[in-house]
C-alpha cells in the first residue's frame, strides 16, 4: 500500500497515559506525574521500562564478557583409570559428531555457541539503532526483538546436558564426570541474555517514527 | 499513588509499540492483531476457565509424577546408577557448582512448579464472580515465572547426555523423561487455552483493595 494517511500516530505515552505492562489496563497519572500505580493490578508504572538502554547495556557487556571464558575454559572434566580430559563446549560437539549423532551434535553447536552470539549480536544492534534515532525497518527490528525473546532459553540445553551427564556417571573407580569451571561462564551469558532482552523495552523502536506527524502505511 | 483509569477499557497502548487504539468485540477464536507492529494483542478462547483448569489439574499430577520417579539411569559391567531431576541439581551443589545447580533447579523444578501451582491458584480464584485480590497479584506474577520455566530445553539436554553416555554404557530412559515430555504439551495447551483479559476484566482492582483496607482500620480505630 503506498496510500498517505493523514492521521497523526498517536501512542499512549503521547497522550499521556501509562500502558500497565501486568495487566494491559491504560490509566492516567495523577496530574502531571510520570510515575504511578495501576490502579487494577498495582504494577509500578513508568511510560517506558525504567533505564531501559542503560540496564541492557550494563547485561549484554556482561554476557559478552562471559562469553569468552564459557567458549575457553572446559565445561566437563572426564576421569578414568588412564587420566583426567578437560572438554569445552566445542570439543563436546566435536565428540558428539558421528554418523548417526550429528543432528544432535548440530543442535548443541547452534543452542550453546551460534543463538548467545547471535543475541548479543541482535541486542546491541536494537540498542545502536534505538540509541541513533532510526526510524528505519521498525517491524524487521521489532520481529527480530520477539525471535531473541523465544530463542534464548533454548541456549539453556548445554547446563543441562553437562549437569545431567555429571550426576550419572559417577562410577568411580571406573568413570566419573565433573562440571569444569566453564560452565558457571556459560550459565552465567544464558542468564545474562536473558535477562538483557527482558529489560530492552520495544516500544523504543516506534518512539523516534511516532513523534512524527505523517505516518506512511 | 494509584493512576486514574479510563472509562472504557476496551482503550489500549499495544505492549510492543505503544499504539494507541481500542479492542474490537472478538468472538471465541478470534484474534486481534496490532495494525502499526503485528503483536497480538488478544485472542479470545471458548471455555477459557474451564478448559485450562483440567489441565492444570492433569499437569499438577503429571509435575508431581515426574519429580518423583527416576528420569534416566545406565547399566555398566553390571553397576546401576540412576538420577531423579532433583538429582542433578543436588549433584552440582555437593560437587561444589553451587551457581549452577540453583539455576538448574530453578529452571527445572521451581519455575515449572510455580508456573502451574500459580496458574491453578489463578482458576480456582477465578470461578468467583468477582475475584479476590489475591488473583490479580498472582496473574501479573504467572508470565514472570514462565520465562525461566525451561522443561522443554532440559528433555533436550537430557536426550543429548543420554546419547553422549551411549557410548560407553547402556543407558535407561527412565518414566520421568515421558512424564515430562506429556507435560510440555500439556503446559503449551494450558497456555493456548487460558485468556488472562477474561480475568483482568472482572477481578478485584488494587487500587480497592487498599481503599478497603484503610477504611477497614478507620473503623477499627472508630471503635476503639
Amino acid at each position: 500500500m503506498s496510500t498517505v494517511r493523514n492521521q497523526a500516530v498517536l501512542t499512549a505515552m503521547q497522550q499521556g497515559l501509562h500502558s500497565c505492562e501486568g495487566c494491559g489496563l491504560l490509566s492516567r497519572p495523577a496530574s502531571g506525574g510520570h510515575e504511578g500505580r495501576c490502579p487494577r493490578c498495582g504494577h509500578e508504572l513508568t511510560f517506558r521500562k525504567q533505564a531501559s538502554l542503560q540496564r541492557t547495556w550494563a547485561l549484554l557487556i556482561s554476557a559478552a564478557i562471559c562469553y569468552i571464558p564459557a567458549n575457553i575454559l572446559p565445561v566437563l572434566t572426564t576421569t578414568t583409570a588412564a587420566g583426567a580430559e578437560s572438554d569445552t563446549i566445542l570439543q563436546g560437539v566435536v565428540l558428539l559428531w558421528s554418523p548417526t549423532g550429528w543432528p544432535l551434535s548440530l543442535i548443541v553447536l547452534i543452542a550453546s555457541v551460534m543463538i548467545p552470539l547471535a543475541k548479543i549480536a541482535a541486542l546491541a544492534y536494537l540498542l545502536i539503532s534505538v540509541q541513533r534515532g532510526s526510524v528505519r525497518n521498525n517491524e524487521q527490528r521489532v520481529r527480530l526483538y520477539r525471535i531473541v525473546e523465544i530463542v534464548g532459553r533454548w541456549s539453556m540445553v548445554d547446563v543441562f546436558v553437562d549437569t545431567f551427564t555429571a550426576s550419572l556417571v559417577q562410577l568411580q573407580p571406573l568413570m566419573a564426570v565433573e562440571p569444569a569451571s566453564g560452565l558457571v561462564f556459560f550459565a552465567a551469558v544464558v542468564v545474562l541474555t536473558m535477562l538483557a532482552a527482558l529489560s530492552f523495552d520495544p516500544r523504543l523502536i516506534w518512539d523516534p517514527s511516532s513523534s512524527k506527524e505523517v505516518h506512511y502505511a | 499513588m494509584y493512576n486514574q483509569a479510563l472509562p472504557d477499557s476496551s482503550l489500549i497502548g499495544c505492549p510492543h509499540c505503544d499504539l494507541l487504539q481500542r479492542l474490537p468485540a472478538l468472538e471465541p477464536g478470534e484474534s486481534a492483531r496490532c495494525p502499526r507492529c503485528n503483536e497480538e494483542l488478544w485472542r479470545r478462547k471458548e471455555e477459557s476457565l474451564q478448559r485450562p483448569l483440567a489441565l492444570t489439574i492433569a499437569a499438577a499430577l503429571l509435575y508431581v509424577v515426574a519429580n518423583a520417579v527416576p528420569m534416566l539411569g545406565l547399566t555398566v559391567v553390571g553397576r546401576e546408577a540412576f538420577t531423579t531431576v532433583f538429582g542433578g541439581a543436588e549433584h552440582l551443589w555437593y560437587a561444589g557448582w553451587r551457581s549452577v545447580a540453583v539455576l538448574v533447579l530453578f529452571t527445572a523444578v521451581v519455575a515449572p512448579g510455580l508456573q502451574i501451582g500459580l496458574m491453578l491458584a489463578i482458576l480456582v480464584g477465578a470461578q468467583w464472580k468477582r475475584p479476590p485480590r489475591w488473583v490479580g497479584t498472582l496473574l501479573r506474577f504467572h508470565p514472570r515465572i514462565s520465562t525461566w520455566s525451561t522443561i522443554e530445553v532440559m528433555i533436550l539436554g537430557v536426550l543429548v547426555a543420554l546419547i553422549k553416555i551411549a557410548d560407553y554404557a547402556k543407558v535407561i530412559p527412565g518414566l520421568a523423561l515421558f512424564v515430562l515430555g506429556a507435560l510440555i504439551f500439556l503446559v503449551a495447551a494450558i497456555e493456548a487455552s487460558f485468556d488472562p483479559r477474561e480475568v483482568w476484566e472482572r477481578v478485584e482492582w488494587a487500587e480497592k483493595a487498599a481503599k478497603d483496607a484503610v477504611s477497614g482500620k478507620q473503623m477499627e480505630g472508630m471503635v476503639r
